[in-house]
């Protein structure tokens, strides 16, 4: 088990973080949070071909580079650190990943290069309106029909649902229940019968969308019936690399209010002098620095540098149940630190504030989280 | 750094100790050897019983030793803390009396800083040195101070002048505790023990010679004393506890460990005993309720990332990188873990846990968790100090404005107690 980042890692950590700063600064953010789409194609497009980071994970033989969740963490951390607006976490991170831990050979082949390559963003739909985040929340039937499949149900709360050129859609075998009949589909975007709504978000820098299904013609992936496993391993592996986004979020803010502390006069002095100022911000590293160890160390188990999958879940969920309340908490010191103009639209804090509050939740809350950690708990 | 070949020195280290370990040797004798070969302290300098090689490299030196068996220096107590200072500030005469005997375990040392008047501000230190008829005669008192009952040596901060600001009268001595003159009485604490002590000088005798660096230095050493400290207090285990294995040299370090340890049984519990709550939950029901699972999920999580963030540091130590913050933050970290320990053994304990000694579970053992977690926030510098500490020098805001600095000692207001 490795603490540290290799020198080359750290390199690409600086290139990114210099793209973002470049090309992702709170005026961009503000922009693409007001549009329908909520990302600037012109970024996607340097983001793939310039960076490669849509390709990050993905194995050689399917096009991407081969690289592991350590370096994908890397990247969310990034992103997160500077909000970009990108259906990046949906298509990388939730629909290749469901591809990679779901697919046949041959569909691996046919699904991932486009996604490598930055030609197809991507959506996995698994939740519903229930708002579960497991599999037994899932209804929604799919019924075979003439040598394919026909979705019937709703799916909701789908991170950029309603942008994505393929969504990877899980559903059950009518009246199968649990963890038993549960498959993965793909559908176009574009599909017959769907009807794709974005839904009103408190983080307008993420994308929701709630998407409805009539009989649409799906295509199988992966075995049938046999959607439980590669699903619960995506949701690991998301759920670590979601901890690593918030942990850039995170540092991010802490940087911002000391950054504001040191510059703010009262009472004739500045007021990171005041020794409350001073024990707020420790506190504050200490919360970040904790939360970046956890994420990091459930990066590495996510690329199996630990023993197994159960290891996985456990450490993915402590990160994650970490992440959530660091984040939480630091965003709330911010606006604190900042005082009346934190609490401004025109001040940025809000923004990384609503995405904390949008993490909290995205992929079960820490309370949620706590649990299954306790469950999968190995030593 | 000069490049070292780590295979190379782990293949030197093993052959050493295939051809000089053996258990059935007496401790000291042992010990003699590995202070004359440099492998017990491979990090120190090659003329004071090291080998020169990078920090690095220690821990790989050190399973080494444990693959084998054997048995490394004496660290038991402050002693490290002291050979650290001495290495760094002492006179040559203080190394060569003194460091050998350290790591040989013959010598016990404690640290005579804290005073009744002065714990955070350490600088406020009243104990005084008068230089009479060519010797520094001392007198006051000090407090908290470990193995003082047993220590042959004290490294000793004193006021020396009253007219300067008062860190810059201060001066650092290695004080002979065996003297008369010199007062040992245990410090009854809170959860029953008493593994401190309060020390008393009346007319305390040192030797010139026995100054460390000038006058007026006083501070600054002290700081690399307790810089030394403060690292040893990330939570992260740093030797071993003894074997009950019966060759003579097992023999020796087990009594030489019980006489050290002894008054610092409940040390571990002060750490809120995180490895306890999820067998004891077992053991009382406890794991069913939803409510104390949640507690024991945040205490674990608070536990394992202040443990990996404890190993970024030393990752990072290791590659001789600069440290980033995570090597500033242990402390405060093993005290957030220890009082959430103390909450989660409460919850999972109940009406047991208003109950001590036999009566209560694991021979008291959960007992002395309940009272002895408020000293890790306290002890080697409180929470309050260890803040100051990040904020100023790991995050660079300002320091408060203070009224103790630009004047005389004597002028400066302080505590009637002394």
């Amino acid at each position: 088990m490795s603490f540290s980042f290799t020198d080359e890692q750290t390199e690409f950590r600086s290139i990114l973080r210099r793209f973002l700063a470049d090309k992702s600064p709170t005026t961009e953010v503000r922009r693409l949070m007001e549009t329908e789409d909520g990302y600037d194609p012109d970024i996607w497009r340097q983001l793939s071909q310039d960076l490669g980071v849509m390709a990050i994970h993905i194995p050689e033989e399917y096009g991407g580079q081969g690289f592991g969740f350590v370096e994908l963490a890397i990247v969310l951390e990034e992103m997160g650190r500077s909000l970009l607006c990108a259906p990046y976490f949906s298509t990388v991170v939730l629909a290749a990943t469901a591809i990679l831990n779901a697919g046949d050979e041959d569909q691996k082949r046919a699904l991932l290069p486009p996604i490598a390559a930055g030609e197809t963003r991507a959506a996995l739909a698994f939740t519903e309106e229930n708002g579960r985040w497991d599999t037994g929340g899932a209804a929604m039937t799919a019924t075979a029909v003439d040598g394919g499949y026909q979705l019937d149900g709703v799916k909701s709360y789908v991170l950029d649902g309603h942008t994505a050129d393929l969504i990877v859609v899980l559903a059950r075998a009518p009246g199968s229940t649990g963890d038993d009949g549960l498959s993965f589909f793909t559908v176009a975007g574009d599909a017959d019968g769907m009807g794709r709504r974005r839904l009103q978000g408190v983080d307008d820098t993420r994308k929701l969308a709630r998407l409805e299904f009539k009989g649409v013609q799906a295509q199988l992936l992966g075995s049938e019936g046999g959607a439980a496993a590669p699903l619960a391993r995506t949701l690991d592996q998301a759920v670590a690399c979601l901890a690593n986004e918030m942990v850039g979020g995170a540092e991010a803010l802490r940087e911002q209010a000391l950054d504001y502390a040191q510059l703010r006069m009262q009472f004739g002095r500045t007021i990171a002098s005041f020794q409350t100022m001073k024990h707020k911000s420790a506190d504050m590293l200490i919360d970040v620095e904790l939360a970046k160890s956890a994420a990091y160390y459930a990066a590495a188990a996510a690329d199996g540098d630990h023993d197994g999958d159960e290891e996985l879940g456990a450490m993915a969920s402590l990160a994650k149940a970490g992440a959530a309340e660091t984040y939480m908490q630091t965003a709330i010191h911010t606006i604190q630190i900042h005082g009346g103009i934190g609490f401004t639209w025109d001040n940025d804090t809000h923004l990384w504030f609503k995405r904390a509050k949008s993490s909290e939740v995205f992929l079960g809350d820490p309370s949620y989280h706590r649990e299954l950690m306790l469950q999968r708990w190995q030593g | 750094m000069t490049e070292v070949n780590e295979a190379e020195v782990l293949k030197e280290v093993r052959t050493w100790l295939e051809a000089n370990w053996d258990p059935n040797q007496g401790l000291v004798e042992w010990r003699n050897k590995l202070a004359d070969s440099g492998w017990g302290m491979p990090a120190w300098p090659k003329e004071w019983y090291g080998r020169g090689l990078p920090d690095g490299m220690v821990s790989a030196i050190e399973e080494e030793f444990q693959k084998i068996g054997a048995i490394g220096v004496a660290r038991a107590g402050i002693r490290m803390l002291a050979a650290a200072t001495l290495l760094e500030h002492g006179s040559q005469m203080h190394r060569e009396k003194f460091l050998r005997r350290i790591l040989t375990g013959e010598d016990t040392w404690c640290q005579l800083f804290s005073e009744p008047g002065s714990g955070s501000d350490l600088a406020g230190a009243v104990t005084r040195a008068d230089l009479k008829n060519g010797k520094w005669i001392i007198n006051g008192q000090k407090v908290w101070t470990t193995s003082a009952h047993h220590a042959q040596w004290g490294l000793l901060l004193a006021r020396t002048d009253w007219d300067l600001p008062k860190h810059k009268g201060l001066s650092y001595f290695v004080l002979d505790m065996t003297q008369d003159a010199v007062e040992v009485q245990p410090l009854k604490q809170m959860n029953g023990h008493a593994s401190f002590n309060q020390v008393f000088f009346t007319d305390a005798v040192i030797d010139p010679e026995f100054q460390v660096e000038g006058l007026g230095d006083g501070w600054k050493i002290a700081t690399t004393t307790l810089m030394h400290e403060r690292r040893g207090a990330d939570g992260l285990r740093r030797w071993a506890m003894g074997t009950d294995r019966p060759e003579r040299a097992y023999v020796e370090e087990r009594e030489e460990l019980a006489h050290a340890m002894a008054p610092y049984k409940w040390y571990p519990q002060r750490m809120g005993r995180v490895d306890l709550a999820i067998e004891r939950a077992k053991a009382t029901g406890k794991y069913a309720d939803p409510v104390v699972r949640q507690e024991i999920a945040k205490l674990l999580t608070m536990a394992k990332s202040a443990e990996w963030t404890a190993r970024r540091a030393r990752a990072a130590a290791v590659l001789g990188r600069n440290q980033g913050p995570e090597g500033s933050i242990g402390k405060l970290a093993a005290s957030h873990v220890a009082r959430l320990g103390n909450h989660v053994h409460t919850m999972i304990t109940g009406a047991d846990a208003m109950l001590t000694g036999s009566d209560s579970p694991m021979d008291g053992v959960i007992a002395e968790i309940l009272v002895s977690t408020p000293a890790i926030s306290i002890a080697g510098g409180t929470d309050e100090i260890q803040r100051n500490i990040i904020s100023e020098r790991v995050l660079g805001m300002p320091k408060e404005p203070r009224n103790d600095t630009d004047r005389p000692f004597r002028d400066v207001p302080r505590n009637m107690i002394r």
